[in-house]
């Protein structure tokens, strides 16, 4: 049954080589970034201190990565075994998501050279928000690693030590479900110490729910994008069936985030105020809208087996939360009339590059070693095409 | 499915409601604003005796090692209108309308000292991880240690007041703010910009002194006349005797935020001096808080992740039942 399988297959393909290309640019401007400084490459400033490398790669990106965190949770907590397949890939997208988010926290770290402070006695100050994020983020990419090392393990034939291993594997995954409640929830708090520099749209104490339900909300929808895609990329089965489940568990999610949402500019008398005629008003209800959508659209379960809706619901889902994550951090944040910020074009080629090599690093090793479930019976060849171009 | 769909629903319901619960925190949890230390050292600006010469703003880069950038003696020259690593204060110049009239809200033109704030209860420091931001216990003085900093760049992010800067352009960049010139203390120094100050409109001393002088000028009436303290609160220096400004009601910096060690009087409202309306109840409190209640001495993260670890074991114990040969 459940057996994970390598999808074999060249690694040398047009879409490899081209991710790699991006990768290599993107290594060209760390280099700059690191021999001349942040103001080099990127257009931060001290009005907006955190451009995309703090609100795309950490914020929206572990975000992004939440799919391991979303399947956990419905696997082992709500105890749902069909949904096992899914979960390997799931934990793959997230090792990297997370692992590249941590890479992003150097490269944005003035000082990296000081890095380990922040999870030394000696220097950490428990107050701080960002030392439970750092904290949280540094013991869950150590997780991740280890909850997916079975699929290495495997690989190797190192049957004796996946046994063992699997004894202890509980641990690791109760952590894996710990760590990234707190530390998205967390993301959430950094924002309640700017107070007023924050729209009231925006800044409510509710702020770490609402960031820990778009968490799991983006964990979901990416799983969802994740097994569409590779099925389709890889040319492998649909698993249509599996995902039409888990499309109940979005609705339910987005339900409970609009809901407090509501609730929460009503109680604190700003409700009015979404209805003001101004950019941000339009940058809500777009927010809201894309949050909606996918609630509409998969509300009548014969909806929820078309993988077609089922995706579009998915990449609404992802935009929505990424959206509100982006205005949270940047568009609703207003440090004065002085500034502004757009980011530089050497400063997006390295997120492009950073996310170049995820998804690069992710069809090199699911080509490699047992993630996606097995396809029993199919051809090699028909799996081992490359990914489409569009 | 609707077993499971229920069974998701109340899980969901009951985890928002823990974090909800938490986050809507109870006042038994609140830690409430912090305390200003007795021998709180700080600034009274008086924007009704600034006559905008700018010569604080060449005495600060002075005293801190920063190029000039006019010559020392032409200091009303200098441009410089926003902080910069290469400048910790700047005098800011509002106006209205025709400009006429000194101190006036229409049609009328001010100077405004934009410099650290020395927060009672600063938010820098509750965001800085690892302590590169600290309130001096005694002095009340928010220092800065880039030996510790790590370059995150949250005290930018989260000082109501602008202050902290950041040097974008160096691979070994620091945090530049005014440190209330504690450096020149050892040597009986004080306070650069309030050491050169020609009128007393910066004026250095022990908070609570300083707030006595407030009292003074608040009880007098406009056009009344009066000599004013210069340099240091505590020294015998004073300007010649000159008519009372008139002053609005508000001393900035005395309720903001839980307070500053930074006073300032005005005879023009601070939103169009450029301070921003900030609520007494400070944001490091409202922050702390929170997280001090979602993670109560990680008391509750450790109780979750015992009950998480029991479920797991449960779920994987038959996992592997079934996977076994
Ligand atoms: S004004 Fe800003 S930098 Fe100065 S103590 Fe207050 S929060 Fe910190
Ligand atoms: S930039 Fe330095 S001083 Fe500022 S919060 Fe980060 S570590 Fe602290
Ligand atoms: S106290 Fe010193 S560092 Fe601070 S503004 Fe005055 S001169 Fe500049």
């Amino acid at each position: 049954m459940s057996e994970h399988a390598p999808l074999g297959g060249k690694l040398v393909t047009p879409v490899t080589i081209f991710l790699a290309a991006l990768a290599a640019i993107a290594g060209v401007f760390l280099l700059i970034r690191f021999v001349f400084g942040i103001g080099a490459v990127a257009n931060i400033n001290d009005g907006y201190t955190w451009g995309i490398w703090v609100v795309y790669d950490v914020v929206i990106g572990t975000g992004l990565a939440c799919g391991g965190y979303a399947m956990a949770i419905l696997v082992y907590i709500l105890n749902k075994g069909q949904y096992h397949p899914l979960v390997r890939p799931a934990l793959l997208a997230s090792v990297f998501g997370y692992s590249l988010g941590g890479f992003a926290v150097i490269v944005d770290l003035g000082r990296w050279w000081n890095f380990w402070h922040i999870l030394s006695p000696g220097y950490s100050h428990l107050d701080s928000v960002m030392v439970e994020v750092a904290i949280c983020i540094a013991l869950y990419i150590a997780v991740l690693w280890i909850e997916l090392s079975p699929a290495f393990l495997e690989r190797l034939g190192l049957k004796d030590a996946k046994r063992k291993l699997g004894r202890v594997l509980f641990v690791f995954i109760a952590l894996g479900i710990l760590l990234p409640s707190m530390h998205q929830s967390s993301l959430g708090s950094l924002l309640i110490i700017i107070g007023n520099q924050l729209d009231a749209r925006w800044q409510t104490v509710l702020l770490p729910l609402l960031f820990l339900l778009s968490a799991i909300s983006l964990g979901f929808s990416v799983v969802i994008f994740e097994a569409t895609a590779a099925s389709e990329g890889f040319r492998r089965p649909r698993e249509t069936h599996i995902l039409s489940g888990l499309s109940v568990a979005l609705i339910a999610v987005l339900g409970l985030y609009l809901g407090i949402r509501f609730v929460d500019l009503a109680m604190r008398g700003e409700l009015g105020s979404v209805f003001a005629a101004d950019f941000l008003s339009v940058m809500f209800w777009i927010e809201i809208s894309l949050f909606v959508l996918p609630i509409v659209l998969l509300l009548p379960s014969a909806r929820r087996v078309n993988p077609r809706m089922l995706f579009i619901s998915a990449v609404s889902m992802m935009l929505a939360s990424a959206l509100y994550r982006v205005d949270a951090f940047l568009v609703a944040y207003n440090p004065g009339d002085e500034f502004s910020y757009f980011p530089a074009i050497p400063e997006m080629f390295i997120t492009v590059g950073m996310i170049a090599f995820e998804v690069l690093a992710y069809i090199l090793l699911v080509r490699r070693f047992p993630i996606l479930q097995g396809t029993h019976g199919q051809p090699r060849a028909a799996m081992s095409r490359p990914l489409p171009a569009e | 499915m609707t077993v499971s769909r229920r069974q998701f629903l109340k899980s969901a319901v009951a985890g928002s409601t823990v974090v909800a619960t938490a986050c809507i925190a109870t006042d038994a949890d609140a830690r409430g604003n912090m305390e200003m230390p007795e021998g709180a050292l700080g600034l009274l600006f008086d924007s009704t005796l600034c006559v905008g010469c700018k010569a604080c703003v060449t005495a600060c880069k002075t005293a801190n090692g920063k190029p000039l950038a006019t010559p020392p003696e032409l200091p009303y020259l200098d441009k410089t209108r926003t902080l910069s690593p290469d400048a910790l204060n700047v005098i800011k110049i509002f106006k209205d309308g025709k400009a006429t009239a000194k101190d006036r809200a229409e049609d009328g033109f001010a100077f405004m000292k934009h410099s650290c704030m020395h927060c009672v209860d600063p938010a820098c420091v509750s965001a800085c991880p690892v302590n590169a931001m600290k309130k001096q216990p005694d002095t009340g003085v928010v220092t800065y240690d880039k030996d510790a900093c790590i370059g995150c760049r949250y005290c930018v992010f989260a000082c109501p007041y602008d202050i902290p800067r950041f040097d974008y352009g160096s691979a070994a960049p620091e945090i530049h703010k005014c440190q209330l010139c504690d450096h020149l203390w050892k040597d009986g120094g004080f306070s650069a910009c309030a050491d050169v100050c020609p009128t007393g409109a910066t004026l250095f001393g022990p908070v609570i002194k300083l707030k006595a002088e407030v009292a003074r000028r608040k009880a007098l009436k406009a056009g009344e006349a009066t000599k004013f303290p210069r340099r240091h609160v505590e020294g015998q220096e004073f300007t010649k005797e000159q008519p009372m400004g008139e002053y609005i009601d508000h001393v900035y910096g005395e309720k903001e935020q839980g307070g500053a060690q930074m006073l300032m009087m005005s005879g023009v409202p601070f939103d169009k001096l450029g301070m921003p309306d900030l609520p007494e109840q400070s944001y490091a409190s409202v922050s702390e808080t929170i997280q001090h209640s979602l993670y109560q001495w990680l008391l509750g993260p450790a109780v979750a992740l015992g009950g998480l670890m029991a479920v797991t074991y449960r779920t994987v114990r038959s996992e592997d039942e079934n996977d076994e040969d």
